[in-house]
């Protein structure tokens, strides 16, 4: 606390003393919910990472075309097939004041092994090596083609400022899930911003940091007020009413509103989160016959969920990985197509169709709901009739958990941006022991699938892979192993004169310090 | 007086033991906390061992029990989001929602009375039809039906009112941070009020045109009449007095639950008070401070009964509290 206060306070002198050569620029911000916590290791959510590429930096970021930009680190080499060198930015300053060298990238790394949220995304990792104050060597211990993947979620802490004990005894760099903790009320990056205020679940100020290492970035914003509205049409309201000036997320029934109205602007871009639906072959005896599935997939239209349910605001899909992801199959178009689907059914001597459940969460998704009641009334065209439910997220995830019904819906989005992470939690064997199959609940198991996704994940030549993970995708797709829906598209709103567009991308973490303002 | 208090403080523990008892059974099925604690990716051992440490895994009246023991002591629990201790969190949600309780109830005590009357007095005339006419739209259109409407109408077609959140506060004392000493506090608490009273606001002006209606017919308003004695003085000093008894009873009642109407009200608002909070801590499974919620929900209805009976005592002396309280 007594450091964010000192930081107000130091941020007030400098504004007395810089005479005020522009007007301050500051910029009200709605999202749907505020970030859990300050500790940018707490929760793996896109709260916690839109906060984090605030606040502190990465060793590597993706850009609006999902390629890498070197932030903290200058530079990187593959020095042999298991370490990758960085070289660090040299002169960055904490928050705090401290530089940031290479043993904060170290101490970060460890304590990441101490976070059971973040810790499986870097299980591939065996160690870093501080090579001298600006380099370190990251090690894996079989070859592995998601380095620089993994980096983006290395931002560096102040590994001075978040070391030694509270007044109450704690270790200042405990991690702790459910309670008070050090990290997650005082925070020290290199972002381009601090956090100068901050009432959880009311609002969140920062203030832009005056010595931010990136002098070219163009950002001009000096204060950011980050305020959750829960609830779609006030947020939508509040950027109406001209109370706000970007909204995150813009929810499908107000996109046209928006793009209407005068003075504000929509920005939409398709997003990486797919939507699926997993025929469970371990209840159903039917969908253990891969003609069985081909029907189902035959008979969904996801063409028309998008068009109507969505009212256009999902990207059509019939594969898992999206657009710019290794494994994407181009040109592979989703089945559709009633007769067929007949056809396979009375194939696979099932014309008389059959009787299933279903489940969908209600909140989860967006329209999820109404995604699964069209489904169900498709799959009545083929003789199958779905008892479905619905139920609140809090509640679906158990029953998930239970593999509770026939059918049940599922979302992902792979947290490394790669393909072989859809295929690893959604339709790999399931394991308990390798966690493989976690979100599995159509028990698919194909061990050719398997082996791909396993040779993929050792190969580190970018074209070899890629080709290794479209040949898993092919194979999922010929046997249908799941039904893909749609990728959901990201929406913002955004006042004229934001330049919003410049900053948002598909993994909808706004990079708010290049933010550039027109005054 | 003091045996009735005795009687009621007991009542209101096992009251509170009842609504503990259940908050705390339903929690098992509101879902699962560590969905919300934890990313989507992190592995089912992770979660077990985060289930044991929050002690999730120990068996029901393990659990009850354990609560009981901290409550005891006054720790009802700390919220997984807040990751303060709830009591905490709920007090300093508190003052939020009673300045807009506050701030409906000068609403409806300022509009319902000179309203309630007219209508009776003038029960044909054509306001009077127009004012019974809007009320039936009041009660029947939902809070939150009402308060989205008003934000589009007031805060984005006319760009009269912030469409919202509390605004600039002042600072009062301890968790109190008030609305009423700035311009821009009652921009802000103009509307959710307008929108927490419209159920409460037309559910008074009728209860009080019948409560009058029926004492403008009894024999002293006609002696009055025939006494000759000015009508506002008959209306407004004879009549509403004993007309405003059982308004009063009523409106106690009522105020309690008004602060369960503020749940929808603050949530479209964005206010940030323990309405909004409580349902975001249902969406989040952060069963400490639903349960928590829960009991002082309850405290304040107990405390308003209580109230509400002795003052019922106090202006009806025919009225033994001994005998409310049994």
């Amino acid at each position: 606390m007594s450091f964010l206060k000192s930081c107000v306070a130091a941020t007030a002198l400098a504004t007395a003393f810089a005479g005020t050569a522009h007007a301050e620029i500051s910029v009200n911000v709605a999202y749907d919910a505020d970030p859990v916590s300050l500790d940018p290791y707490e929760q793996l959510s896109g709260g916690t990472l839109q906060l984090n590429h605030m606040v502190f930096d990465p060793l590597v970021r993706w850009t609006q075309d999902l390629q890498f930009e070197g932030r903290l680190a200058d530079s990187w080499e593959q020095i042999d097939d298991t370490t990758m060198r960085f070289n660090l930015r040299e002169g960055v300053k904490f928050h705090s004041g401290n530089e940031m060298t290479a043993k904060d990238i170290e101490w970060t790394f460890d304590r990441i092994k101490q976070s059971p949220d973040f810790k499986g995304i870097f299980a591939p990792f065996t160690g870093i090596e501080v090579v001298d104050d600006y380099t370190v060597d990251l090690k894996t211990a079989e070859p592995y083609p998601l380095v620089l993947h993994t980096a983006t979620y290395l931002f560096a802490m102040d590994s001075e400022f978040y070391t030694g004990e509270t007044e109450d005894g704690a270790d200042k760099a405990e991690v702790v899930k459910h309670g008070d903790s050090f990290a997650s009320r005082n925070i020290s990056g290199t972002g381009p911003f601090t956090v100068s205020e901050r009432e959880q679940g009311v609002k969140v100020t920062f203030d832009r940091f005056d010595g931010y290492w990136d002098t070219e970035s163009e950002g001009n914003v000096d204060e950011i007020v980050l305020t959750p509205i829960k609830e779609d049409p006030t947020r939508v309201a509040a950027l109406l009413s001209g109370d706000v000036d970007f909204i995150a997320p813009v929810p499908p029934t107000d996109l046209k509103r928006l793009e209407d109205a005068d003075g504000v602007n929509l920005i939409t871009m398709p997003g990486t989160r797919i939507i699926t639906l997993q025929m469970n072959q371990e209840r159903v005896e039917a969908f253990k016959d891969p003609k069985v599935r081909m029907a189902v997939d035959y008979a969904v239209n996801n063409a028309g969920i998008v068009d109507r349910i969505m009212r256009g605001f999902g990207t059509v899909a019939a594969q898992a990985s999206p657009v710019g992801y290794a494994g994407h199959v181009e040109g592979m178009e989703p089945r559709y197509d009633v007769a067929k689907a007949k056809e396979l059914m009375a194939e696979a001597g099932y014309e008389d169709g059959f009787s299933i459940t279903m489940m969908a969460p209600n909140n989860r998704y967006v329209n999820d709901d109404k995604i699964a009641q069209a489904v169900s009334s498709m799959l009545s065209q083929i003789g199958i009739t779905v008892d479905l439910q619905t139920l609140p997220k809090a509640q679906y995830w158990p029953e998930f958990d239970a593999r509770a019904a026939d059918i049940m819906m599922i979302g992902w989005h792979s947290d490394t941006e790669d393909s072989a992470n859809f295929h690893q939690f959604l339709t790999a064997c399931p394991d308990e022991e390798t966690g493989n199959g976690q979100y599995n609940s159509g028990n698919f198991c194909n061990e050719e699938a398997d082996a791909l996704m396993v040779k993929a994940n050792n190969e580190t030549d970018p074209e070899a892979r890629a080709a290794l993970l479209q040949e898993l995708e092919q194979l999922l797709f010929d046997e249908a192993a799941f039904i893909p829906l749609h990728w959901q598209d990201l929406a913002w709103g955004a006042k004229d004169g934001m330049n919003a567009d410049e900053i948002v991308n598909a993994l909808n973490f706004p990079y708010f310090g290049d933010l550039v303002v027109s005054e | 007086m003091f045996a009735y208090l005795v009687k009621r403080v007991f009542q209101a523990i096992a009251v509170m033991l009842v609504i503990s008892l259940i908050g705390f059974a339903i929690q098992g099925n509101l879902g699962d906390p560590l969905r919300e604690l934890v990313g989507q990716s992190v592995s089912e051992e992770v979660r077990q061992e985060l289930r044991d440490d929050l002690g999730l895994n120990d068996p029901f009246l393990v659990q009850y029990w354990r609560f009981l023991g901290n409550a005891l002591q006054g720790d009802l629990g700390t919220s997984y989001f807040f990751k303060e201790p709830a009591v905490d969190v709920i007090l300093k949600k508190l003052p939020a929602t009673l300045e807009l309780v506050f701030g409906a109830t000068l609403i409806i005590v300022g509009l319902s009375v000179p309203l309630g009357v007219y209508t009776a007095i003038k029960p044909n005339s054509w306001i009077s039809r127009a004012i019974m006419a809007i009320s039936i739209i009041g009660i029947s259109i939902p809070v939150f039906l009402t308060a989205i409407l008003m934000i589009y109408l007031f805060s984005v077609e006319l760009g009269w009112a912030p469409s919202f959140g509390r605004g600039e506060t002042v600072h009062v004392i301890g968790y109190w941070d008030t609305n009423f000493l700035t311009v821009d506090g009652w921009a802000h608490i103009i509307m959710p009020s307008i929108a927490l009273s419209s159920i409460m606001l037309p559910m008074f002006i009728r209860l009080i045109r019948a409560e009058m209606m029926e004492v403008l017919q009894s024999e002293y308003v006609r002696f009055a009449k025939a006494k000759g004695i000015a009508p506002w003085r008959i209306y407004f000093v004879h009549a509403l007095k004993n007309t405003l008894l059982p308004v009063i009873t009523v409106g106690g009642v009522q105020i309690g639950t008004m602060v369960a109407y503020t749940i929808l009200t603050e949530t479209v608002f964005s206010w940030p008070g323990m309405g909004s909070m409580f349902l975001e801590a249902v969406n989040r499974v952060d069963t400490p401070l639903i349960v928590a919620y829960l009991i002082v929900v309850g405290f304040i209805f107990v405390v308003t009964n209580t109230i509400v009976d002795l003052i019922y005592g106090l202006v009806n002396p025919t009225v033994k509290l001994a005998r409310l309280g049994a």
